[in-house]
């Protein structure tokens, strides 16, 4: 039902209706021009922060925090998820340590975060690693617990020792759920690092929009989320297609 | 012949299972012996534990009392030597049927061309070589059984202990696979244990079949089967067998129900 | 004679879940887990104190945050930022679902307003709503009426989405047999649709009620003077890092309590069938 054909007709669509309502509002003045930008307006400052550099600045500025924190909390979740359908005392000690922190919005820790670790990198680094941690972690753990019991006793009989068991059997079987978590969090930590950015930094494209407000530039408001926007469309299709190359046997032909 | 003695000795073996703090025992005393190379069925109602004693004989669970020995060893844990077919297949999903072949082998580290071979010889057993390639879910499930059958039969175990593997599929494929399990047998020579709730099929494919009685399981009557090598399903031989069978059978199945 | 990693035995006896654990008195062992893990926090707090790691301001221990939020009940002052967060969670909730809820079930009953719907929503998907927090401001000021209309915006998405593919996942079977039964129009609209389509209405509320806590702090964090987000920021400035923590708690315990109210409703006008 929603091809790509259908999706692009849609966005081309949204952007007809936006110029259309912006620009006639620029031209009779209901509201502040400024306050409504339209496409062109958002195209202008596109270019020139292009041109400055800014913009590729902020971009990298940005994608560098993400994948640190997610980078160190994929490789943490996966190392702790794997370890824990292994050992059970671990078990017993993760969940409460889950159960507690759930709950709180990880947005409420970003102060803290800050007076830990000061207004640098490593506060937005350690914050978006928090962040995507445990939801992460979470999900691994799950699929790893899922692993049929059948799949072990059949690679048992066949010979395999327990360190096979992990990398022949619970890795492999685990592994359409890790790469869903995964890409879990790589979505949490573009959601989270614009939060993160409005408060406490000096780049970075959270940084970039909060300016927008600051200096009463909404058009730069609005090429910041789009940017952001067209980045997690990218990510996540880029992901998609290497979890579909990855998984290809999981499809009934 | 081989050497003296069984291959497989169940002695004594009893298992309780703690459901919720109460014990709940499934196999009461069981005493079984299998000569090398035969095919002996376990027969009985839905329950009778004829799954937990191939269980513990396979290694996946600990006895309650008593020892399993094969050749003369003690069980502890599961092993090579002893194959497994499961009910559900247990393909492992991420592997072609190849790669389902040869896991075992693979484990052991065999070069790849004795691999190739070992699984050559294998799927042509059982008649998937045109299948090599294909994953398991592009598999119907008698095909799956049958690459389930060659995985187990390439670690070339004596033993191979099978828990009502034709269970899953429908009557047609049933009957197909068991005449394939018996073509196989008559090359193979293995040591097998079958778990089926099915008269028909133990008495197709037994040496001697071993009927259960409901929980706690015991051994209520085995069956020595004299019938030829290949067998006809409508000699008269057979229905005998098969009516004897069911009678016990029944008598079990009307104390479950009561 | 369990080791403390699994061995062979172990895994394929019972898999890697392990044997007992699968009768869980959930209640208690809840409970003892979130004593637990307060033991932990205490005991690393005091180490800290003793072991002099660093200054403990940076990790106090779970009395001290107890303390502090006693002391700001007993100053009144806790319930004035619960409460002016709860009233903006629940009034920019409220509107983002009531919006949600009804622009979902026109679009997903009626092709005309979805074509026209639809593509906006798919040019803001994917932008995170937090992007969009600034631009409010920018409209309305630093007020209450932009940080309740962020939530709303961020609160209309999953709720709306939601909708729509609930309205439009009915097996199409219930709507052939209710047309059969002589149902059109608004009674089958009422009577099939939206009971058919209530499960996945109410997930969309719970992710609504989930998502409205989990931005409203950022919200509160810039140009708010009450509010639990306020307090969590304000606590940066004379590193009352006790505050700061509890503050987090408390809005963890509201967001829990609001997604178990939802569970709770949904429950109650879905029983038998599924829920999310």
């Amino acid at each position: 039902m929603r091809t790509a054909a259908t999706r692009t007709a849609a966005l081309i669509g949204a952007l007809v209706v936006w110029a259309a309502f912006t620009s006639v509002n620029a031209r009779l003045g209901w509201v502040n021009p400024v306050l409504l930008p339209t496409p062109v307006d958002v195209g202008r400052a596109t270019l020139d922060l292009l041109r400055s550099g800014e913009l590729i600045r902020h971009l990298l500025t940005s994608l560098a925090r993400v994948a640190e924190g997610f980078g160190l909390a994929a490789l943490t979740a996966l190392g702790l998820g794997l370890l824990v359908g292994l050992c059970v005392p671990l078990r017993l000690v993760a969940e409460p340590v889950i159960e507690f922190v759930r709950p709180i919005p990880p947005l409420a820790f970003l102060p803290m975060f800050l007076v830990w670790f000061g207004l640098g990198e490593a506060s937005k680094i350690a914050f978006i690693g928090y962040t995507t941690f445990f939801p992460m972690f979470v999900a691994i753990a799950a699929s790893v617990l899922r692993v049929d019991v059948v799949l072990l006793r059949a690679a048992a009989s066949l010979g395999a020792s327990r360190a096979d068991l992990v990398r022949r059997v619970i890795l492999p079987a685990a592994l359409p759920g890790i790469v869903v978590a995964l890409r879990l969090g790589i979505g949490l930590a573009l959601f989270v690092i614009v939060g993160a950015e409005f408060m406490g930094a000096d780049a970075g494209l959270g940084h970039l929009i909060m300016e927008g407000r600051v200096f009463f530039n909404p058009a730069q408001i609005v090429m910041g989320a789009l940017v952001l926007g067209l980045l997690g469309s990218l990510l996540n299709a880029l992901l998609l297609t290497a979890e579909r190359r990855m998984l290809g046997w999981r499809l009934p032909s | 012949m081989t050497t003296a003695g069984p291959k497989i000795q169940i002695q004594g073996v009893a298992k309780s299972f703690s459901v919720a703090g109460r014990a709940m025992p499934a196999l009461a005393e069981v005493d079984l012996d299998v000569a090398e190379h035969e095919l002996v069925c376990l027969l009985g109602p839905s329950g009778c534990g004829k799954s937990t004693l191939l269980n513990i004989v396979a290694g996946f669970l600990a006895p309650s009392t008593g020892t399993v020995l094969v050749d003369g060893r003690p069980v502890n844990g599961p092993g090579p030597e002893r194959g497994v077919v499961f009910q559900e297949y247990a393909l492992f999903p991420w592997l072609t049927v190849t790669g389902n072949v040869e896991f075992g082998p693979a484990l052991r580290g065999r070069p790849a061309a004795e691999r190739r071979r070992t699984v050559d010889r294998y799927l042509e057993l059982v008649g998937l070589r045109p299948h090599a390639e294909k994953y398991p879910a592009q598999l119907s499930g008698g095909m799956k059984q049958r690459v389930a059958i060659a995985r187990a039969l390439a670690n070339d175990p004596a033993i191979i202990l099978m828990d009502e593997p034709f269970g899953a599929l429908d009557a047609q494929t049933r009957e197909t696979l068991q005449d394939e399990l018996s073509r196989i047998q008559r090359v193979e020579h293995k040591t097998i244990l079958f778990v089926t709730h099915s008269i028909r099929e133990a008495v197709y494919l037994a040496d001697r079949v071993v009927v259960m009685t409901s929980v706690p399981g015991r051994i209520r009557q085995v069956f020595a089967i004299k019938l030829p090598e290949v067998r006809d399903r409508f000699a008269p031989e057979f229905t005998q067998y098969e009516s004897d069978i069911t009678r016990v059978v029944k008598e079990e199945v009307a104390k479950v129900h009561e | 004679m369990a080791s403390i990693v699994s061995n062979v035995s172990t895994l394929v006896e019972s898999g890697l879940r392990g044997p007992a654990l699968e009768r869980r008195r959930t209640l208690a062992l809840r409970i003892g887990a979130i004593l637990g893990f307060l033991a932990l926090w205490s005991v690393l707090a005091g180490l800290v104190v003793v072991l002099r790691l660093f200054n403990p301001i940076f990790l106090p221990g779970p009395w001290l945050v107890l303390g502090s939020l006693v002391e700001l009940a007993a100053k009144g002052q806790l319930w004035i930022h619960v409460a002016a967060t709860l009233q903006r969670v629940a009034i920019g909730f409220g509107t983002g679902a009531a919006l949600g809820v009804t622009l979902g079930l026109a679009a997903g009953h009626l092709a005309p307003v979805r074509n026209l719907v639809e593509p906006l929503v798919e040019m803001l998907r994917p932008i995170p709503p937090l992007a969009m927090l600034p631009m409010f401001i920018v409209w309305v000021g630093i007020g209450e009426a932009s940080k309740i209309g962020f939530i709303t915006y961020a609160t209309f998405f999953p709720i709306f989405l939601t909708t729509v593919t609930g309205v439009r996942q009915i097996d199409p079977l219930l709507l052939r047999a209710a047309r059969s039964l002589g149902a059109r129009g608004l009674p089958l609209f009422t009577r099939v649709i939206l009971p058919a389509a209530l499960p996945d209405i109410l997930t969309g509320l719970r992710l609504g009620v989930a998502l409205a806590f989990f931005v409203i702090v950022i919200s509160e964090f810039i140009g708010a003077e009450h509010g639990l987000g306020y307090l969590i920021n304000d606590g940066r400035n004379f590193f009352l890092v006790p505050q700061m923590l509890g503050a987090a708690v408390v809005l963890g315990l509201l967001g829990w309590a609001g997604s178990a109210l939802v569970r709770l409703l949904g429950r109650r006008y879905t029983r038998g069938q599924q829920t999310a």
